[in-house]
């Protein structure tokens, strides 16, 4: 049975009819059709769907639409909304820090939420940060050299 | 040094502009040799890039498919009444409603047409699909498939592959009738009575004299498991019927132009009454390659008259395509230091259909016995049916797995021998011009310029960095080549506005690779205009020309041939108005900067607007150009697998690491890595290092870990939960790659491809360096901490043993 599901995606607060088995990802692609979310494989084990909830990265695949009730859900398309790249978006383009790109959101907003958390993290804390987001063109060291530019870039004030 | 700079729109919601990032500058050379960016970085870094996932209709249909528990079973009754019933479900598929579809075949592959859409009769691996549904949505048709009765009478089924090719197994296939869609296939001969669906046989020299007369003989079996492509974005397909009613498709393939001749074959239509077209892919690495989804998504929806979409869960693409487990035979002759012959025994586990497994045994299983020099060799290839689900092309096409044997063994007979390894596989390598196994001549070989830049990369000559505790370093090397896949055939149309902007109607997939960029650089150059004036039209074959396959590292070469000869002939067009005009010789005149001169005196010429204008009158015209990239082999004789020409040209590897074992543990840590391939020219170095590094950490994951565990022909580890594939923590802490650039002369200035490359020689490099490091030799893959535990105990035993003894 569908029931009202209440939430802010992307600074704009959504109203929709969800069943309670839909998954934040269904609800995210179907209704709202923001395409940068993607199932690879279903179990919250690659990182593909990652959007992020609260400021915090989730698997959309694992988090049902009803847990997100009242939340603010933030995907790579609210990241550009202005027109504008965010300046993590930039530096992947930069860096080379993308091939197929399937798994570039999930990314981006892994870098995003590792980089609100600690702003001067160190190796093995942006490996293990990122350690849940899986590239099979494994572009690791290309994704790596963009956090760091990244960082720099933030520190000098871009957003 | 020229500077680059790139605008990128983003929706049409505002520009923004990127710096430029370092260049390598090409002599000569505005474009090409230069690391421009990425046509599709703007799309993909803002997740707005076209998938067949993003694609809807009106009235789309979504598919859920029942599999098969048995890996083998005879299909005795299927009751569908109920599911059909069931409302919202628009159509309940078996494999006899398929096959009694007026006028189509129901089996479909590239070599052999043995695998069914859906299985009729008989079952042959768990997970082969059976019934499937379509409905309005996923999970009305998964709650359909529920109320599917079906009763299987199990048969005794074939696991292992050496079990497989014996006479008293079995038999998979009893009658088999050849494909006929390819050309360097049409060798394979349908009709076996064993498990064996085709045998490669190489015979040059004397092989037995030879071992008679050896110093030594080295008798060693190399074994690599199953393993899963796992592109991120797994298997779609959305078929429909537009409105003339041509069979319209959508897919995440790697060949657009042979799923439309194989649904041609299947539906028994004209080719142009079907349309394939492809997006960006995300990710292939050959798992999307020859007809996945297609044929049954297009049978739904010529029964439902609706748009059907099928999107693979990873579980179900863990049981649709894999790679060949191979158990690789090798004895070598060695007599004065020298290897004098070797024989390979190679058995190839391409499961419960065909898939792409005889084109691999064939192309990739001629290169087994390695690219060094021995006077005699011998070569079977076996292609083995076996219950399992199907294997197919994967990243190296087979390559890797001889490539673990024979320069793991290359690493055995050197220390055996006492030779240094290095100079070892250099005395063995193969110079320009010296002919391969199959009596090919080799050319624009950089083997030993890889073999010397790994060495010296990894510090070959210089003392290793002692060990300390439990933990013991050691360095490994590893070379090996692919040949390109020849004959094959990439067509593509360039056309040409009057300000100078183009468009590239080629059928090359995009899936990551830099196939578009490279395509725009090599036209932009050659026309003289901007990289940013030049469009791709992606993949649709009611108008891009045909392509064999995006594949094999092959479409740097042969699309990029095509696209120059094809921007050539609209320069050819322009030079002939300007040479008139200026009453000089068109072969005097240059493009570039957007004007066609004499070369020399930039004002002598004309714009190419100017050109336009002197010779249609007219600023809203089009040239086009279209051409050809066919490439020849000289088919091997099938006693001997001699041919003066096999292949178009080679793909020269090499990897070094350096790693440290913890003997208490098992694990290892790289701690330094090089991939070292030969691309000849780099028309995008920065691009060439991806594809070597990217290529190299999958293989990494390959070497270390990646298993498709099976148990009585059931998969274990079929989801990503249990199937570990590498993460940004198994990069090793130094990992370089080196471009070896030695041009080829035919190649689009200069260029071969190396997609595959950084792959082939990672995993015989980290067992060499295992075995430097703690003097135990692995002959199997994954180098687990377990097995790397289970050696050294052994070991340990055997000396305690030889001790008390």
């Amino acid at each position: 049975m569908k029931r009202e599901l209440a939430l802010t995606v992307n600074g704009r607060l959504a109203k929709l009819q969800v069943e309670d088995a839909d998954t934040l990802l269904e609800v995210l692609r179907d209704q709202l059709n923001l395409w940068s979310v993607r199932e690879g494989c279903g179990v919250g084990a690659c990182g593909t769907c990652t959007v992020l909830m609260d400021g915090k990265p989730v698997s959309s695949c694992l988090v049902l639409a009803r847990r997100a009730e009242g939340r603010e859900i933030v995907t790579v398309e609210g990241l550009a909304a202005s027109g504008k790249l965010d300046v993590i978006q930039e530096t992947f383009i930069e860096e080379r820090a993308l091939q197929c790109g399937y798994c570039t959101p999930g990314f981006i907003l892994s870098v995003k939420a590792l980089l609100d958390e600690n702003s001067t993290p160190t190796d093995d804390e942006v490996r293990e940060y990122l350690s849940g987001n899986l590239c099979r063109c494994a572009g690791y060291g290309d994704i790596v050299r963009a956090v760091r530019v990244a960082q720099e870039k933030r520190r000098a004030g871009a957003t | 040094m020229k500077k680059l700079t790139l605008t990128l729109s983003l929706k049409g919601e505002g520009r923004v502009r990127v710096k430029r990032l370092r260049d390598y500058v090409m002599a000569d050379f505005s474009v090409v040799g230069h690391s421009v960016y990425r046509k599709d970085a703007a799309q993909k870094a803002t997740g707005q890039v076209l998938h067949v996932g993003n694609i809807e209709m009106s009235g789309m249909l979504h598919v859920a498919v029942l599999r098969s528990p048995y890996p083998h079973a005879q299909i005795t009754r299927i009751d569908k009444a109920r599911a059909q019933a069931l409302d919202g479900v628009a159509a309940v598929l078996t494999g006899a409603d398929v096959a009694a579809m007026p006028g189509v075949d129901p089996y479909y592959g590239p070599a052999f047409r043995d695998q069914p859409i859906l299985a009729v009769d008989r079952v042959r691996h768990i997970g082969e699909p059976v019934v499937a549904v379509a409905a309005a949505d996923r999970r009305l048709a998964e709650d359909a498939l529920q109320l599917v009765e079906i009763e299987y009478e199990p048969l005794p089924p074939v696991l292992d592959v050496l079990e497989a090719v014996k006479p008293e197994s079995p038999v998979l296939h009893p009658k088999l009738r050849a494909a006929g869609t390819f050309a360097d296939l049409a060798h394979v001969r349908a009709g076996q009575s064993s498990n064996v669906c085709y045998h490669f046989k190489l015979r040059k020299g004397d092989v037995e004299k030879a071992f008679a007369e050896a110093d030594r003989v080295f008798e060693d079996t190399f074994r690599s498991p199953p393993a899963q492509h796992v592109p991120m974005e797994p298997h779609i397909t959305l078929a429909y019927l537009d409105e003339s009613q041509r069979i319209n498709v959508w897919s995440a393939t790697q060949t657009p132009s042979y799923v439309r001749t194989e649904l041609s074959a299947i539906f028994g239509l004209p080719m142009n009454r079907i349309r394939i077209r492809v997006p960006y892919l995300g990710g292939g690495y050959g798992a999307k390659l020859y007809a996945k989804l297609e044929p049954l998504v297009t049978a739904l929806a010529l029964i439902t008259r609706q748009p059907v979409r099928y999107a693979l869960t990873r579980e179900e693409e863990f049981v649709t395509i894999t790679k060949h487990g191979v158990v690789a035979k090798l004895k070598t002759a060695v007599k004065g230091g020298a290897i004098t012959a070797r024989k390979c025994e190679v058995y190839w586990d391409t499961g419960a259909y065909a898939e792409i497994g005889p084109r691999i045994v064939h192309k990739s299983g001629y290169t087994s016995a390695g690219p060094y020099r021995m006077p005699n060799v011998w070569i079977d290839g076996y292609c083995v049916y076996t219950n399992k689900p199907p294997a197919g092309a994967f990243r190296g096409f087979g390559v890797p797995q001889v490539i673990w044997a024979y320069d793991s063994q290359m690493d055995i007979i050197a220390r055996a021998l006492g030779a240094d390894p290095v100079e070892f596989r250099l005395r063995h390598a193969l110079d320009e011009g010296e002919a391969f196994a199959t009596g090919t001549p080799v050319r624009a070989f950089g083997l030993k310029p890889a073999i010397s830049r790994a060495a010296e990369a990894i510090g070959w000559s210089k003392p290793k960095t002692a060990s300390s505790g439990a933990k013991a370093r050691g360095r490994g090397i590893a070379s090996g080549v692919k040949a390109v896949l020849t004959p094959s055939i990439s067509g593509a149309i360039v056309t040409m506005s009057a300000d100078g902007s183009v468009n590239i109607l080629s059928s090359t997939v995009e899936m990551g690779q830099g196939a578009e960029t490279m395509m725009a650089q090599i036209v932009a150059e050659e026309l003289g205009v901007a990289f940013d004036q030049v469009h791709i039209v992606q993949p649709d074959t009611d108008i891009t020309p045909y392509d064999t396959i995006t594949a094999g590292s092959r479409s740097t070469y042969h699309m990029g041939n095509a696209v120059r000869m094809a921007a050539a002939k609209i320069k050819s067009e322009l030079a002939a108005v300007v040479a008139a005009k200026l009453e000089v010789n068109p072969e005097d005149l240059v493009a570039q900067g957007r004007r066609i001169f004499v070369r020399g005196s930039p004002e002598r010429g004309m714009t190419i607007g100017e050109a336009f204008l002197a010779k249609f009158g007219s600023l809203g015209t089009t040239l086009t150009g279209e051409a050809i990239c066919q490439t020849t082999a000289i088919p091997m004789d099938p006693e001997t697998g001699q041919s003066e020409k096999c292949t178009e040209y080679w793909f020269p590897s090499a990897t070094a690491v350096e790693l440290e074992v913890d003997t208490e543990t098992g694990q290892v840590d790289i701690l330094k890595f090089f991939a070292v391939g030969d691309a000849g020219t780099a028309i995008n170095p920065k691009h060439c290092e991806q594809q070597l590094l990217g290529s190299a950490i999958t293989h990494l994951g390959l070497t270390l870990f990646e298993e498709m565990v099976f148990e009585e022909g059931r998969l274990l580890n079929g989801s990503l939960l249990d199937y570990q594939i590498p993460s940004i923590k198994d990069m090793p802490k130094e990992f370089r790659s080196i471009v070896v650039q030695v041009p080829h002369e035919s190649g689009p200035f200069g260029a071969k491809g190396i997609g595959e490359t950084g792959a082939l020689t990672v995993s015989a490099a980290i067992a060499n360096a295992i075995e430097d490091a703690v003097g135990i030799r692995i002959r199997d893959l994954p180098i687990t901490p377990e097995r790397i535990l289970s050696h050294l105990a052994a070991r340990r035993e055997k000396e305690a043993h030889r001790k008390s003894s």
